[in-house]
């Protein structure tokens, strides 16, 4: 796996790459549980259309990498637009292509530093806000990768580098994934259900937990 | 729970093989996942495309052919399609008078046929949007995704299909879409929760001996659960429901669909549509035209929707304008 996230502990296009085929890796083994969640209170297609999208996105890596993460990551976000469907398809399509855009603004950055992929990652964010029109608690995606950029994004500004914000992020998006059980949904499929979909924890929310747990697993193997 | 197919995995493109084997009056890219008239679209004729999960059937590819849509875009069972087959299908079938999306009010549907407009308009194409969300079930607030796209979407591609074929402009056909999805309101109740091929067992547990009461198309459970009664009373509760949200006066007509979900008897259909009409009757409201079968089903779902449209005479005419598809023909 050309992972090569010691070269200063940088996130560079060897790190975007391992990381996509980790997500990938990750999406395949829990598929199953991310269907049996969108059962409870979707309609049970998101562990599927997932794996269909990883798949997709591991199909397009197999020639060189580019020079950038970045434009890895915006590659990875087409693909997804381009064979998920649903909304996770739109939504964690427009999320890698607003990372991979954020991290080549102003210009071509080969490898990021904490900061600089904190503040990637929270333009993910804002990718999802805005598409989906979802706030923090409407029981979505948003309720784990919300938390996840606060927290890489205070470990960054405490000094933190990439392993230790990744591994903060991890352990917020899986606790936001978790307070999602309580929830109410607004947004969604799940919202139709109204107070019913109190109790069940959100598939959405729990693959962006998955996202960030191997981003921390990738960026601490360094 | 068994299933006639070969693979999950292949359940859509095995299925579109024989929609193109069965109607050679369609082309069927199997690749692309776009199905199109196989005649082109006149010149300055409105197109109509719209698309949706598959599981479905006969909506939407079964409603494409003359007097009703232009092309159809399957998704996965239960997901929606990609932005890309929908701008492949717009770039088709548009005959220079711009395009008409016609698409049911999900988040997924909603966002990737947004993508699919903004890709579409760079292209030069025009194009409209007409959102169907008339399923009462749902509360329409701005704390949900609001109301369900599910019956009316037949409504809708019918007469505004019509609307198209007699020559009406881009935003005259999108108007039209609109009028007809707000004169229209749905409301379903399930017998059984639904299997996709890719889960394999049902969506959700349903006891014997008991009802999901305003289920949603994909097997999204609904708003009560109850225990099973007479269709008389079920249908009474549907009806109300539907009535409660918009009022219909004695002297109103209206279209009524009764639509089986994909596992229900053409018997117990004409049982509820017997219960429909015998309450419109008492309340003044005449049937002026019915449909009873399957044709915005649920896989094989047990259960029942019922679409009350509220028509005038315009609506009426276009109702009654000859359309060829394989999932709905008269007048020709």
């Amino acid at each position: 796996m050309p992972g090569s996230i010691d070269r200063g502990g940088l996130f560079d296009a060897g790190a975007a790459h391992a990381w996509l085929l980790a997500v990938a890796e990750a999406v395949e083994a829990a598929g199953d549980r991310l269907t049996e969640l969108d059962s409870a209170i979707g309609d049970g297609d998101h562990g599927a259309n997932l794996r269909r999208g990883f798949r997709a996105v591991a199909a397009t890596m197999d020639g060189p990498d580019p020079e950038t993460p970045g434009e890895l990551l915006v590659k990875a976000g087409m693909t997804l637009i381009s064979s998920v469907g649903g909304a996770s398809g739109p939504l964690y399509g427009s999320a890698f292509r607003a990372v991979g855009k954020a991290l080549n603004t102003p210009q071509p950055n080969p490898g990021a530093d904490a900061g600089q992929l904190a503040a990637a990652l929270t333009a993910g964010l804002d990718a999802v806000r805005r598409l989906g029109a979802a706030q923090l608690g409407d029981k979505t995606i948003v309720d784990a990768w919300a938390p996840a950029t606060d927290a890489f994004t205070a470990a960054a500004d405490d000094g933190g580098d990439l392993a230790r914000a990744a591994s903060a992020a991890a352990a917020a998006a899986e606790a936001g994934a978790l307070a999602t059980v309580p929830l109410q949904a607004h947004k969604g499929r799940a919202s139709y259900l109204g107070e019913r979909s109190i109790g069940h924890q959100d598939p959405g929310a729990t693959s962006t937990a998955l996202l960030f747990r191997t981003l921390a697993d990738v960026l601490g193997k360094q | 729970m068994k299933k006639l197919i070969n693979s999950p995995d292949d359940v859509v493109a095995d299925a579109l093989a024989g929609i193109a084997a069965a109607h050679p009056s369609l082309r069927v890219d199997v690749k692309a996942r776009v199905i199109t008239r196989a005649a082109q679209t006149k010149v300055g004729k409105v197109a109509l495309v719209s698309g949706g999960g598959s599981g479905h059937e006969p909506l939407h590819g079964g409603f494409v052919g003359p007097g009703m849509l232009d092309a159809a875009c399957p998704g996965e069972v239960f997901t929606s399609p990609v932005p890309g087959q929908m701008l492949a299908a717009a770039l088709a079938v548009d005959g220079g008078a711009g395009v008409v999306l016609v698409v049911k009010n999900y988040t997924g549907d909603v966002l990737n046929f947004q993508m699919a407009a903004e890709l579409a308009a760079e292209e030069g194409v025009s194009v409209e949007t007409v959102l169907v969300d008339d399923d009462v079930a749902v509360q329409d607030s701005t704390w949900t995704a609001g109301r369900r796209g599910t019956g009316a979407t037949l409504f809708v591609e019918k007469i505004a299909g019509a609307a198209a074929e007699r020559g009406d402009s881009l935003a005259e056909v999108a108007a039209l879409g609109r009028r007809v999805n707000a004169a229209s309101r749905s409301f379903a109740v399930a017998l059984t929760a639904v299997t996709t091929p890719a889960a394999g067992r049902p969506g959700f547990d349903l006891p014997d001996d008991e009802i999901e009461v305003g289920v949603g198309i994909h097997g999204e459970p609904g708003r009560s659960r109850e225990k099973i009664r007479p269709a008389r009373e079920i249908v009474a509760d549907a009806v109300a429901a539907i009535l409660a949200d918009q009022p219909l006066e004695s002297g109103e007509e209206v279209i009524a669909m009764v639509n089986g979900l994909g596992g229900t008897p053409l018997l117990e259909l004409y049982i509820v549509f017997g219960e429909v009409a015998s309450l419109l009757e008492a309340r003044g409201v005449r049937i002026a035209r019915n449909l009873v079968g399957d044709y915005v089903t649920s896989l094989d779902m047990a259960g029942v929707s019922i679409t009350l449209c509220r028509a005038d005479a315009e609506l009426l005419h276009l109702w009654d304008a000859p359309v060829n598809t394989p999932g709905l023909r008269w007048g020709v």
